[in-house]
């Protein structure tokens, strides 16, 4: 089945943090997306970008709209070159935070999705996956 | 770019309700107003109304939870007002429950809360 063609957001400054939630929340509708849902894929894409601005950038914000079987859904890939996280495990952790915010972050924003795929590497860059469903 | 949230004073109550996307720039500039005018008008209330907002992700929520905490060390109270649904589940499901921030499900009930609790003296009355 053809694949849709994605949205990139490049993260440079703080105004493409509210850019790529809004192309987010504009693609997860177009999806047929209800407003919980709505919500939940535009403040993960928030985390997920605020991530890249606050210790990675310049990123980018991958969206777009995928189909598995029956199933369709919406799939966002955030991807930095910076330095990388230590240790996954405990940035997965709740409570971890470094910058002095609410420590919601990378399990707060697994929580909001059906799917969560992080892989880093020291000094290589960190990608993280998400995918949310259609029920 | 700053975007500036109006902050209407009612009595002695300022009220500040967020219409627009907030960057994350203009949500500072929104608490830093909100504290400047808590100082420059005496007034003893706050209503931060979040009716039209459709996302809180933790930067805002910190910033919504920070104002409340710094209004009170000034004397002033804080009441968060018509929060969605989506946007309650969410942040739940964020794990922002936004713990000692008081809050009311309309800008008429938010009003009158903030009247008791100022009559009251209290933070969580």
């Amino acid at each position: 089945m053809a694949e849709a063609e994605p949205v990139m957001v490049p993260i440079q400054d703080e105004l493409d943090i509210v850019r790529a939630r809004q192309e987010g929340r504009q693609l997860a509708k177009d999806a047929g997306f209800g407003p919980v849902d709505l919500a939940r894929v535009a403040t993960a894409i928030s985390e997920l970008a605020r991530n890249i601005y606050n210790y990675a950038r310049p990123g980018t914000i991958e969206l777009k709209k995928i189909q598995r079987g029956s199933r369709r859904g919406i799939q966002v890939v955030a991807q930095d070159h910076g330095p990388g996280i230590d240790n996954v495990e405990e940035a997965m952790r709740d409570g971890y935070t470094t910058s002095g915010g609410l420590g919601a972050g990378l399990p707060g924003t697994r929580r909001l999705v059906d799917e969560f795929e992080i892989v880093s590497r020291r000094n290589e860059g960190t990608t993280v996956t998400v995918r949310k469903w259609l029920r | 770019m700053v975007q500036k949230i109006p902050i209407l004073k009612i009595g002695e109550a300022l009220i500040a309700s967020i219409q627009i996307e907030l960057n994350d720039e203009s949500a500072v500039q929104l608490k830093e107003d909100i504290l400047n005018q808590i100082s420059a008008t005496g007034a003893t209330g706050v209503v931060i109304d979040l009716t039209a907002v459709d996302m809180v992700d933790s930067f805002l929520g910190k910033i919504v939870r920070d104002t409340a905490f710094m209004a009170r060390l000034m004397g002033a109270q804080v009441v968060c007002t018509g929060i969605q649904p989506a946007v309650a589940i969410t942040l739940v499901e964020l794990g922002l429950e936004l713990e000692g921030v008081v809050t009311a499900l309309n800008l008429e009930q938010g009003l009158v809360r903030l009247a008791g609790m100022v009559a009251g003296g209290g933070g969580n009355g």
